[in-house]
């Protein structure tokens, strides 16, 4: 489904940046310059043969001073629902692509007197461009760097260049971990924290903060877990009364966009409560794999975020 | 006592009480006035850990007869500090957030001119005036910044005021300045300067 504020772009680069890892240049069709950013934007991906049926998020890994080119850093992801697969294996040099402009809900916070920055593997790619702008602006922060061993996440050399010894890389065949707590200990008043990596991670750096006192406003993550697949469901939309079949490497966001409703949404990762809709009837089970909905919300059954959650049972209605 | 009615204002910030917040390791509480009657129910709630973890600086404003500071510093041993005005509270506010780190809290209770200071200075220290536990108590006489001079006045009471450094009549909006802590003072009826409404008491 092309959206009417996408952007055509074409694939003017491949490169292999770490195992399973890729990077992707993507240049406008028109050789137009692409809108601005600032680090922690992502951009949709339209995906799949099947006139980019997917739509998936990706975080902006390059320069935010380069106007001409946007760069994404994909991982092969083992359980991946065909998005990464599709860009590792089918996305070939000269290829043209459907992409949204950049949105970002992982901004840095302009006040902020110290930033410290934790990446996760992949989870660095938000990093890259922040790094950049953190020096422009002469901001005091420091990264931390988690991985499985030696080169098996990307970057690592290029940021030694950039960050000195302000980058501190945590080898986890080592045996080295992140001691959150200690981490975040001591750190000055306007400080702010930055997560971007596994469940675990995040989890564990909002555990360490609350411990310490901190406050929430200080603590920024962004959970990059893609909706997970299942059984295809079929959903009746009361307003604009269509049926719509819902496939099983599909979303329902990317069900109700593909048949013409433009139904609203934003990060697509189940965490900013854009994409939420009512529910009118639901004869089965509502599954949410959101981060937004409060444990009342879910089980009052009245709404469901259609990025990432899906429904299993005879019939689901909308209030759409 | 009085109370802050709802404003329409987006800019007019609320003031959801204090309670303790959990993890942190020092609590770091400024009071002026009958702020310190909030300060004491909070202390009266705490256990030992909690209350050697807190620091009070109180100024007693308009409330100083009423000897509230004496109530407070039993409980506080070594910790309660009271000053003679709120700019000698700010000074030692500032000493102490500058050497604080991010398990400090803040906490503000008093009047609301007091706790828009309060928020004000900490702001610049890189706080978000939404982590600020903070509690009305008290007058709510505000504190006015004349938007012709700029001059700053506290302790305003009444919906029209003469500025006290250039003379103009004000007219008190609900117009509230995060970053200065003070309600925008705007000269009444600019056409004719002689036709000056009579000033109500809306801020007691
Ligand atoms: S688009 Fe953000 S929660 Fe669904």
């Amino acid at each position: 489904m092309i959206h009417a504020h996408d952007i055509r772009v074409r694939v003017t680069a491949i490169e292999e940046v770490a195992p399973r890892t890729k990077r992707f240049r993507l240049q406008a069709v028109d050789s137009s310059h692409l809108p601005q950013f600032a680090g922690g934007a992502h951009i949709t991906v339209a995906l799949g043969d099947d006139d980019g049926a997917l739509r998936n998020p990706y975080t902006l890994s390059g320069s935010p001073q380069d106007r001409v080119g946007y760069e994404i850093t994909v991982l092969r992801a083992a359980d991946s629902r065909g998005g990464s697969a599709f860009l590792h294996e089918q996305v070939v040099l000269g290829q043209e692509v459907s992409i949204s402009a950049p949105i970002n809900l992982f901004p840095i916070n302009a006040l902020g007197r110290r930033h410290v920055l934790l990446a996760g593997g992949i989870g660095i790619t938000p990093f890259m461009p922040i790094t950049e702008q953190l020096i422009d602006l002469s901001q005091k922060f420091e990264l931390h760097y988690a991985m499985r061993s030696d080169g098996a996440a990307p970057y690592e050399t290029l940021l030694r260049s950039r960050l000195g010894h302000r980058l501190h890389v945590y080898r986890s065949d080592l045996r080295e971990r992140i001691n959150l707590e200690s981490l975040l200990e001591g750190q000055p008043l306007g400080t702010h924290l930055y997560v971007c990596g596994p469940e675990r991670l995040i989890d564990g750096a909002i555990n360490a903060g609350k411990a310490l006192g901190w406050p929430g406003e200080n603590i920024h993550f962004e959970r990059f877990a893609g909706p997970p697949p299942g059984d295809p469901f079929e959903v009746r939309l009361a307003k604009s009364s269509k049926a719509i079949a819902v496939g099983q490497h599909q979303t329902l966001l990317e069900a109700l966009e593909r048949a013409g409703v433009e139904p609203p949404s934003l990060c697509r990762g189940g965490a900013c409560g854009q994409c939420e809709i009512p529910v009118i009837k639901a004869d089965g089970e509502l599954l949410h794999y959101d981060h937004f909905l409060s444990e009342e919300a879910r089980s009052s059954g009245r709404s469901i975020m259609t990025c990432v959650s899906r429904f299993k049972g005879r019939e689901l209605v909308l209030d759409f | 006592m009085p109370t802050i009615p709802p404003s329409l204002y987006k800019s007019r910030p609320v003031y959801p009480g204090l309670s303790w917040i959990a993890g942190a390791r020092r609590h770091l509480i400024t009071a002026d006035g009958e702020g310190a009657l909030a300060v004491l129910e909070l202390l009266n709630s705490a256990d030992q850990e909690t209350r050697n973890r807190a620091i009070l600086l109180y100024t007693p404003g308009g409330s100083k007869q009423l000897g509230h500071g004496a109530k407070l510093a039993p409980l506080l041993p070594g910790a309660c500090h009271e000053f003679p005005s709120i700019e000698t509270l700010l000074f030692r506010l500032n000493v102490e957030l500058t050497r604080a780190n991010m398990s400090t809290r803040l906490y503000a209770t008093g009047t609301e001119g007091f706790m828009g200071q309060v928020i004000a200075l900490a702001q610049g220290h890189g706080v978000n005036p939404l982590s600020v536990k903070t509690e009305h108590r008290g007058s709510l006489a505000r504190r006015v910044q004349c938007v012709h001079c700029k001059g700053f006045m506290d302790g305003v009471t009444t919906s029209i005021v003469a500025c006290s450094h250039c003379g103009i009549s004000l007219f008190v909006r609900d117009h509230y300045s995060r970053r200065l802590g003070a309600f925008q003072g705007v000269i009444v009826n600019a056409e004719v300067a002689e036709e000056i409404p009579a000033a109500e008491e809306l801020y007691p």
